[in-house]
This record gives C-alpha cells, sequence and structure tokens, in this order.
C-alpha cells in the first residue's frame, strides 16, 4: 500500500498525541514509530526566532524529500509539520513522524528526514534579542554534513 | 517573469517580488543576477556576493547556467535554515 506523507505548514502549535494516533489509528502493521520534535532555543539572549518560507516550493520540496524516505525505507506513514511566524524559546518548531513495521525504518528514516529538511526545505531563521538587535541565521556546513551522509553513491 | 525574494535578500531589495522583463540575451540564472543587480542600488546590495546567494525556478532549486525564460518564476534566497 502506497504512503500519502502528511505535510502541513502553519502558524498554529501542533500536538504531538494527535499526530502520533493520526499514524497509528485503524491498523495494526505499524511496529515503531519515530519522532524529532525541533524546539526553539534561547541562544544569547534570543527572544523570539521568526521563521519565513516559500509558500508553494516549501510543500513540494518537503513532498519530495517524504517521497524520498518512502522510496529507501518501508514505511506505513510519515508527518512533517513545520511552523512559520514568530516563536518564543522553547517554542517547538518542527515535528518529524515515522511509522514503520518495524524500529530501525522508523528510526532511520526519522533522521533522513530532518537531516534533508533542514538543507533542502526553504525555510529561513531570523533571530531577535531582547535589546532589539536582530540577525538571520547562516547555514551550517554540520548540516550540510549531516545531509550528505545519506547520499548515495 | 516573476521574481521573488526571501529572508536578508528581500531586505536588501526592498521588495518581496516583482514582475520584469529583461532582454534577450538574459538566459539563465546567472545572466538574471548580473541583470537584476544593475537595476537599483538595493538590487546591487542584495546580489553584491552572488556566491552566498541560492535560486530556485518554477519552484525547484536552480544552478547558475539554468535557463530562465518569460512566464518563469525565479526565486532568490540565501541558503536554507529550516528545521
Amino acid at each position: 500500500m502506497s504512503v500519502t506523507p502528511t505535510i502541513r505548514i502553519q502558524e498554529a502549535p501542533f500536538d504531538l498525541a494527535v499526530e502520533t494516533a493520526a499514524l497509528t489509528a485503524g491498523r495494526e502493521d505499524v511496529g515503531g514509530l519515530a519522532s524529532f520534535l525541533g524546539l526553539c532555543r534561547a541562544d544569547d539572549g534570543l527572544s523570539a526566532l521568526v521563521l519565513e518560507h516559500y509558500p508553494g516550493m516549501t510543500e513540494r520540496a518537503i513532498a519530495a524529500i517524504a517521497g524520498e524516505a518512502c522510496l529507501r525505507w518501508p514505511l506505513t506513514g510519515c508527518t512533517v509539520v513545520h511552523r512559520v511566524g514568530r516563536l518564543p524559546p522553547g517554542a517547538p518548531i518542527v515535528l518529524v513522524l515515522t511509522a514503520s513495521s518495524h524500529r530501525a525504518a522508523a528510526l532511520e528514516s526519522c533522521a533522513f528526514l530532518i537531516d534533508w529538511l533542514k538543507t533542502r526545505a526553504p525555510f529561513w531563521k531570523r533571530e531577535e534579542f531582547a535589546d532589539g538587535r536582530e540577525r538571520w541565521v547562516a547555514a551550517k556546513a554540520e548540516d550540510d554534513e549531516a545531509a550528505a551522509r545519506w547520499d548515495r553513491a | 517573469m516573476r521574481v521573488l525574494y526571501f529572508a536578508w535578500v528581500r531586505q536588501k531589495v526592498g521588495r518581496a517580488e516583482e514582475e520584469v522583463a529583461p532582454p534577450a540575451e538574459v538566459r539563465d540564472v546567472a545572466g538574471l543576477v548580473a541583470w537584476l543587480a544593475a537595476q537599483s542600488p538595493g538590487h546591487a546590495a542584495a546580489f553584491a556576493n552572488a556566491r552566498t546567494i541560492r535560486a530556485a525556478v518554477n519552484q525547484e532549486f536552480a544552478t547558475p547556467d539554468q535557463a530562465v525564460g518569460p512566464g518563469d518564476e525565479v526565486a532568490f534566497f540565501p541558503p536554507v535554515t529550516g528545521g
């Protein structure tokens, strides 16, 4: 049975329990579910992160990444929810859920999805500080390296 | 041709999007960057270091040699930082 990933970009918070239940409700073939929950970290007096994205391309890019995950691992379901707008420290930013009959596929595909999302989905973060400063977050070489470990020769 | 700008590229250009009609000799992303950079001081500032800018053509990541033409949607932005 082919998997239709759930992909949402939204300002509103998301509910991990609700999203998890949606991947398991009414089925008995799910043996494991892996999750990654990304949070807004308060570095250096940060007062908020402001997330911007490219509507249209974002959904396409995440769908392509999720499609690749479904080719590489036998998933029973997958969910990506990414928030945009102004988020305070501690707020959830991104949720990746992967479900499979076996744990290895769920765990590996979850790591793959967040690694590729960070380098291939068109989101940008701007940091706002309590003293009024603001700056755009720069892309990190370590994120490129994390994404590259999933490259295939 | 519709051109979109995001993040600090948008701030430097001073607008989020615009309709442009570059001359026929503008055939690829690199040519479009060079032409746009001459349109205003804001554009020039945004494209001053083209190596720091990424592009998409019709919502797919694109390289400088990718062809562009009338009717295309071309976007310019910094390297992505989501997740």
